[in-house]
C-alpha cells in the first residue's frame, strides 16, 4: 500500500495551489459581489490546461486517471466555489459522456475544442418532472431522415451560459420506459436550442444555472452519444463516474476551513488569550479535522478503485454522501469559529456555508445516494446467498 | 541558438527560516525555483521560440532538485542536467559552484547563458560573473531587457533604479533581474510532457573533478537570525513638539542624521 502521490501529480497539485493562491484566491470577493468570474481568471485557466483534466493526452487533455483528478479537485476546492464548479462541471458531468461514451468521430470532433477550453461542456439530465426520478423525462427525440428532432425542456442546467456542447437525454421511445431514452451530444448553435432563465441561488454565485427549451431542435444523427436506448444507463453512469471528483473538491473546501479558522483562533483573543487556546474552540477543530481525514481516506480509495476498474457503485455514493455531510459540518463549526465574523460578509466563512449546502442535492441527492447504497447492500447480500 | 539557464533550488519565500545545530532547517519546508532564476527561465524560453535552439537548465545540489528542474522542463525547457554533487561535498561556495558549470559548460560552446542576479538565500549574486569570468565571456548582471539581432545583443541594465543600455555581443552571460518578464506558469499537459525530457544526471567523476579542485574559499564562522524586531515607538502630544522629539531622536538615538 502506498498513500502518496506520483512525483507528476504532486507537481500538478503544487502548480494548481500556486495558481489558485496568486490567480483566482484574490478575486474571490469580486467573484461573489459580481456573480461574475472575471475573463482573465477563465483564461489563464485555459492555457493552464485546467479544461483538459479528464480528456485523453491524444485529445490535447492531461488524461488524468481518477487519482490524479481527485488530486487537482481537491486543490481546486480551496477556493471560491462558483470557479470550482465551472471547472469541474466540465471535467466532470460535462466531458466524461464524450470521453467514455463516444465514438472516434465525435472524440475528434468535440474534445480537442473542449480541452483547451475553447468549448465548454454541461450535462443537461434534470426537467421538472424528473428530478431524482431521473427517468421520468418529457423531453422526446424522433428521429427524420438524418436528424433527430427534439421538444422538451431541461432546468437547473450548469454552464448553461458559458457552454457550448451539452450532454442531453430525452425520450426516443415513450413505450419502453427508461430503456427508451437516448442521450445526444448538442451544440448551442444547433437550429431550436434556446437558454431560458437563470436560476437565482442561495450560493456558488459565479456559477450559472439555467433552463433549456428545445423547440423542433435539430441534431444530425451522427450525434447520438452511445446505443440508442441507452441513455439512462449513460447518463447514471457519467454521473457515477462524478461522484468521487465532487467529494474531493468538498474535501478541498473543508480542508481551506480548517486552515482559516487555524489562523483566525489564533489571531482572534477573549479571555485574555488567543480562542485557540480554549479546550472548546480546540475540540471544534479537532472534529474538523477528524472529518477532513476520514473523507479524505475515502476519496482516494474510491479513487483508486476506480482506476483499478473495480466496481464502485456503493463506495461512490458513499464517497459523494460523506463529503457533502463533511463539507457541511466543516462549515458549520467554522462559522461557530468564527462567532460574529462567521456570519458577514466581510469574512468568506459564510459564503463556504451557503456554497456547501447545494452539495447534498446536485449529482444526486443524499437520500437518492442513500437509496443506491441500500440497494447495492442487498445485491451483496442476495449474490453471497447464491454463493453459501 | 545554445542556450544553457543557471538555476538553484531555494526556500520558498513564504518559508520561515529556523537554525538548528548551526544549519538553517529545512524539515517540511517547501522549495521553489530561486524566482531570479525564473525570469531566466522564461527569457531562455523566449529567446529560443524566436531564434531557435535549445535551452538546456542546470543546477548544482542534490537529487532534491530533479523537482525544480522538471518544473523549468514543464515551462518550456528542453533539457535539464543535474550536478549532483551529495555524496562529494559536505561544503560548498559560490567559487565551487562556479567552477563545476564552468567546467560542465566548457566544452559545450553556449552562445547565451542566463541566470539569476542573486539566489534569494545566501544572496551573493556571484555565480554567474564567475562562471563567464572562468569562461572568458562578457557580462551584464541585473538585466531588465534583452534583444538580439544576429551576433549583436542590445541589453537595458538596472542601476539601482536607472537604466544601462549595453550593446556587446554573443557569447554572453546576463544575470536576470525583477522586471525582465513575466514567468508563465508551467502548464498541465507541460508536466505531463515534461516527465519525458531529458533530464541528465552527473557526479564531479564524469567532469574529471576532484574535491580538492572545488574546494570552497570561504568558511562559514556562524549562521544566526537577525534580532527580533522591537515594537515601534508613537509620539504623542502637540504636532510642533512630535517633530522635535523625532529630530532629536533620529539624531540621538538612532544616529541616522
Ligand atoms: C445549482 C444546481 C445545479 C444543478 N446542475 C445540474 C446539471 O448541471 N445538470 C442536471 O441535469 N441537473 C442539475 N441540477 C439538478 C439536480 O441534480 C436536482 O436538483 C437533484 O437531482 C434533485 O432533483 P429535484 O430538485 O427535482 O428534487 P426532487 O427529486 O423533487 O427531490 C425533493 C426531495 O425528495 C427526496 N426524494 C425524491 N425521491 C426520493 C426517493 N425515491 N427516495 C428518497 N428521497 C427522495 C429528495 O432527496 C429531496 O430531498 C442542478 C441543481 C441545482 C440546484
Ligand atoms: C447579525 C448579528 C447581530 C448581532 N446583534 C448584536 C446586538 O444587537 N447587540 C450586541 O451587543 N451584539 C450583537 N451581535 C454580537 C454577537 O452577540 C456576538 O457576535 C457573539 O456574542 C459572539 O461574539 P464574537 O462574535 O466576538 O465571537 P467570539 O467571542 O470571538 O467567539 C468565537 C468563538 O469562540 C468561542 N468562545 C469564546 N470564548 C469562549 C469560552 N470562554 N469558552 C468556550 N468557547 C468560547 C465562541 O463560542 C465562538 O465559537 C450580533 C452579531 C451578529 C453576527
Amino acid at each position: 500500500m502506498d498513500f502518496r502521490f506520483t512525483e507528476e501529480i504532486e507537481s500538478l497539485r503544487s502548480i494548481v495551489r500556486k495558481f489558485i493562491r496568486e490567480e483566482v484566491e484574490p478575486y474571490a470577493m469580486e467573484i461573489e459581489e459580481n456573480d461574475k468570474i472575471p475573463e482573465h481568471i477563465i483564461e489563464k485557466s485555459k492555457e493552464l490546461g485546467l479544461f483538459g483534466l479528464s480528456i485523453p493526452e491524444e485529445y490535447g487533455g492531461l488524461g488524468l486517471d481518477m487519482v490524479g483528478k481527485c488530486g487537482v479537485f481537491e486543490e481546486l476546492g480551496k477556493t471560491h466555489n462558483g470557479y470550482t464548479t465551472l471547472i469541474g462541471a466540465h471535467n466532470g458531468i460535462g466531458t466524461v459522456g464524450i470521453v467514455e461514451l463516444g465514438n472516434e468521430y465525435q472524440k475528434q470532433k468535440y474534445l480537442p475544442k473542449m480541452a483547451s477550453g475553447e468549448w465548454i461542456g454541461a450535462y443537461a439530465l434534470t426537467e421538472p418532472s424528473a428530478g431524482s426520478n431521473a427517468a421520468n423525462l418529457k423531453t422526446t427525440a424522433v428521429r427524420k431522415g438524418d436528424k433527430y428532432i427534439i421538444n422538451g425542456s431541461k432546468h437547473f442546467i450548469t454552464n448553461a451560459i458559458d457552454a457550448h456542447v451539452f450532454t442531453v437525454m430525452a425520450v426516443t421511445d415513450p413505450s419502453k420506459g427508461p430503456k427508451g431514452i437516448t442521450s445526444f451530444i448538442v451544440e448551442k448553435d444547433f437550429p431550436g436550442f434556446i437558454i431560458g432563465n437563470v436560476e437565482k441561488k442561495m450560493g456558488l454565485r459565479g456559477s450559472h444555472s439555467a433552463e433549456l427549451f428545445f423547440e423542433n431542435l435539430e441534431v444530425p444523427v451522427e450525434n447520438v452519444l452511445g446505443e440508442e436506448g441507452e441513455g439512462y444507463v449513460n447518463a447514471l453512469k457519467i454521473l457515477a463516474n462524478g461522484r468521487a471528483g465532487l467529494a474531493a473538491r468538498n474535501l478541498g473546501s473543508a480542508e481551506k476551513l480548517l486552515e482559516l479558522s487555524l489562523e483566525y483562533t489564533s489571531e482572534r483573543e477573549q479571555f485574555g488569550k488567543p480562542i485557540i487556546e480554549i479546550q472548546a474552540v480546540q475540540h471544534m477543530l479537532a472534529e474538523m479535522s477528524i472529518q477532513i481525514e476520514t473523507l479524505r481516506s475515502l476519496v482516494y480509495r474510491v479513487a483508486w478503485m476506480t482506476d483499478q476498474k473495480m466496481r464502485i457503485v456503493k463506495e461512490a455514493a458513499i464517497a459523494k454522501y460523506y463529503g457533502s455531510e463533511v463539507y457541511n459540518k466543516v462549515a458549520d463549526l467554522a462559522v461557530q469559529i468564527h462567532g460574529g465574523m462567521g456570519y458577514v460578509q466581510d469574512y468568506p466563512i459564510e459564503r463556504y456555508y451557503r456554497d456547501a449546502r447545494i452539495t447534498k442535492i446536485y449529482e444526486g441527492t443524499s437520500e437518492i445516494q442513500k437509496n443506491i447504497i441500500a440497494s447495492e447492500l442487498k445485491r451483496q447480500l442476495n449474490r453471497n446467498k447464491v454463493h453459501s | 541558438m545554445n542556450i544553457y539557464v543557471l538555476l538553484k533550488r531555494t526556500f520558498d519565500t513564504e518559508e520561515r527560516i529556523t537554525i538548528s545545530g548551526g544549519r538553517i532547517n529545512e524539515d517540511g519546508a517547501e522549495f521553489i525555483i530561486n524566482p531570479y532564476d525564473e525570469y531566466a527561465v522564461e527569457e531562455a524560453i523566449q529567446v529560443r521560440d524566436e531564434h531557435g535552439g535549445e535551452v538546456t537548465v542546470v543546477t548544482v545540489g542534490g537529487e532534491d532538485a530533479e523537482k525544480q528542474l522538471r518544473t523549468a522542463l514543464a515551462m518550456g525547457a528542453d533539457k535539464a542536467v543535474l550536478i549532483n554533487i551529495e555524496d562529494d561535498l559536505d561544503v560548498t561556495d559560490q567559487y565551487t559552484t562556479a567552477k563545476i558549470i564552468a567546467t560542465y559548460l566548457g566544452d559545450k560552446e553556449p552562445d547565451l547563458i542566463l541566470a539569476g542576479n542573486v539566489a534569494i538565500d545566501n544572496g551573493t549574486g556571484q555565480v554567474g560573473p564567475r562562471v563567464a569570468d572562468l569562461l572568458g565571456i562578457p557580462y551584464i548582471t541585473t538585466i531588465t531587457d534583452l534583444k538580439i539581432d544576429g551576433d549583436k545583443v542590445t541589453v537595458v541594465k538596472d542601476v539601482e533604479g536607472d537604466e544601462e543600455t549595453i550593446e556587446t555581443t554573443l557569447p554572453l552571460l546576463v544575470t536576470a533581474q525583477q522586471g525582465l518578464n513575466e514567468p508563465r506558469y508551467p502548464s498541465l499537459p507541460g508536466i505531463m510532457k515534461a516527465k519525458k525530457k531529458p533530464l541528465d544526471e552527473l557526479e564531479l567523476d564524469d567532469l574529471d573533478l576532484d574535491e580538492d579542485d572545488v574546494e570552497a574559499k570561504t568558511k562559514t564562522i556562524e549562521v544566526f537570525l537577525p534580532p527580533a524586531k522591537s515594537a515601534g515607538k508613537v509620539l504623542e502630544g502637540e504636532l510642533d513638539d512630535q517633530v522635535k522629539e523625532l529630530v532629536s531622536l533620529l539624531h540621538n538615538e538612532a544616529k541616522v542624521i
